[in-house]
């Protein structure tokens, strides 16, 4: 499987990261390699292996219905880089 | 040319935990903005997500209650998408491992019974709040993580009212599950509908549209009757019709297409690496089961079985869980093996006055062994059903016996011929035309003569006692 530049281009749009023309040719690279790595799966005996959705042999990891202490409304924005009074603020998304 | 409607609904309901579904922030309606967060649930880098015991058991309850088959296999799947009130810039959610598939809800609808399918109910979290002001969107994080169901319908209902009634089936289970708060203005509960139109006998399903934005069950059937509207006009005119998004617009009444995304979705599913899977074996399923309360169909015919009441009764007091417990407390305690005189005061007067109150049956300050004795004093005609009804409302507003109410208000009833006489002769003089009209054979007109002789004797003569009076008087003459 070999992969073009629009979907190079899709992907990033999708994850929102901008690629200048030389990125764009050396990625295009890497994930051939990366799929064509994947790829070798398909060369394997693998009727006996069951699928899995995690790498850990571990399961239903729950935790009790318990509150824990949140943190403050002024901690929570101290990072933020744009607020109004406790909120968050975005540019506006709707008209 | 007839066009058949499909509808079906998907419904987000909140989960009643104390906590979030990932972390342990509180679930409290109300709080300052951005005061129940912490780093899971704002997304910052290294938090690990751990999911809520309660959360994941009041799941398995609900999707048992509707029948639906636990997988037994589950896993969590990250849907990806930006906005922004969703601060790890994926929704924790499922794919293709849903909790639970093929349920199913038993709906009443214009009194017919219609079993309506359940495609699948799966966990996933709520995003925050957006509030829209000038220039800028605000976003408020403490809703975000609040473990949320998805129960997605199959496109079974086939009318606006169907959906309406399956709506309130639902609601009305997930009350008796005590899951969830249900409560569609505070946003507990949050409906989706699918509606297309197909040629009445095609197999084929028609374009669909999507309608968001409805806040009540109300809204709901209107957007949806709005759209039926909408897609008949443009089909009937041959117009193509847009799959696409729309959203009811309370106001105007309207359902107004939302602006499209460029492309299609792609959300990019693919299992989350931080939450492991889950195995939901037999036993567990077996302990949840038996944790179910008797649930409204079932309640139902238990009500016609044991109490002898009618379907339509019954379905009336068991939509709520609370209110079926008092009612059914009211008919053991109501002597004799004949309750309809009871369920008629409950469905009646009762719930009357609990409207009134805007307040639930159970929520009424009423001592049943006081209704229980009022109905005796109507039963016996030593007060009129009138008068009973208003001693009812004293009853729920003074929290005193019926019997001092009665004899305080001087209500009871007279039943005895002589005393009655005067009145009557009075009545028989001055409505003279009433008398002809009756002698001419209008039978509506000795109704109206027993309406004077209640009037004069302030509700207090007994109508069937005056009505055989002035009957016999009438036709002796």
């Amino acid at each position: 499987m070999s992969i073009d530049k629009e979907t190079i281009k899709h992907v990033a749009h999708l994850a929102r990261i901008e690629l200048q023309p030389n990125e764009l040719d050396k990625l295009s690279g890497e994930l051939d390699e990366i799929l064509g790595f994947i790829d070798k799966l398909k060369y394997l005996n693998l009727e006996q292996v069951k699928p899995a959705s995690h790498i850990l042999p571990i399961n239903n990891v729950l935790r009790e219905d318990e509150p824990h202490v949140s943190l403050t409304s002024e901690k929570a924005l101290e990072n933020a880089p744009s607020k109004q009074g406790n909120f968050f603020s975005v540019p506006k998304i709707i008209e | 040319m007839k066009y058949q409607t499909v509808i079906g609904l998907e419904v987000h309901l909140q989960l009643n935990t104390k906590t979030k579904a990932f972390c342990g922030c509180s679930t409290d309606f109300g709080k300052a903005p951005n005061s129940n967060v912490c780093p899971v649930c704002l997304g910052f880098p290294g938090a690990l997500p751990v999911y809520n015991h309660q959360a994941l058991n009041s799941a398995i309850k609900l999707a048992l209650a509707f029948g639906c088959q636990i997988q037994e296999h589950t896993k969590f799947d990250r849907k990806n998408y930006f906005y922004p009130d969703l601060p790890k810039n994926y929704q924790i959610s499922q794919f293709d491992l849903p909790l639970s598939r093929n349920g199913y809800l038993d709906i009443y609808s214009q009194d017919k019974p219609k079993r309506i399918g359940i495609t699948r109910v799966h966990l996933e979290e709520d995003a925050g709040k957006l509030i829209h002001e000038t220039g800028v969107s605000l976003v408020d994080f403490n809703r975000t993580g609040i473990p949320l169901l998805e129960i997605v319908s199959e496109p079974d209902l086939f009318s606006p009212q169907e959906a309406f009634d399956y709506l309130t089936s639902l609601k009305s289970i997930i009350e008796y599950l005590d899951v969830s708060d249900c409560d569609m203005e505070k946003g507990s509960l949050r409906c989706d509908a699918n509606i297309s139109l197909r040629l009445e006998g095609a197999k084929e399903l028609g374009v669909k549209t999507e309608l968001k934005n409805m806040n009540s069950f109300k809204g709901v059937k209107d957007a949806l009757t709005f759209e039926v509207e909408r897609q008949t006009l443009l089909l009937e005119a041959n117009q193509k019709l847009v799959q696409e998004t729309r959203l009811w617009d309370v106001e105007k009444g309207v359902t107004v297409a939302m602006r499209t995304k460029e492309g299609a979705k792609d959300y990019r599913y693919f299992p989350d690496p931080d939450l492991t899977v889950f195995i939901i074996d037999a036993s567990i399923i077996s302990q949840i089961k038996a944790q179910l309360p008797e649930l409204p169909p079932e309640k139902m015919r238990r009500f016609v079985k044991e109490y002898g009441l009618t379907e339509y009764d019954a379905k009336i007091l068991v939509s709520s869980k609370n209110d079926a417990e008092f009612s059914e407390s009211c008919i053991r305690d109501y002597p004799g093996k004949d309750k309809k005189e009871l369920v008629n005061w409950l469905i009646g007067p009762l719930l009357s006055e609990a409207n009134f109150r805007k307040i639930k049956l159970h929520e009424l300050n009423l001592n049943k062994n006081e209704l229980i004795s009022l109905i005796g004093f109507v039963e016996r005609q030593d007060i009129s059903h009138l008068s009973a009804k208003s001693v009812l409302s004293q009853l729920l507003d003074t929290g005193k016996s019926a019997r001092d109410l009665i004899e305080e208000g001087n209500l009871k009833q007279i039943s005895n011929a002589e005393a009655l006489l005067e009145v009557m002769e009075t009545v028989i003089q001055e409505n003279a035309k009433s008398v002809s009209d009756f002698k001419a054979g209008k039978t509506n007109a000795l109704m109206y003569l027993v309406g004077q002789v209640m009037k004069k004797s302030s509700g207090k003569a007994n109508p069937k006692v005056v009505g055989e009076l002035i009957r016999r008087r009438l036709t002796d003459a």
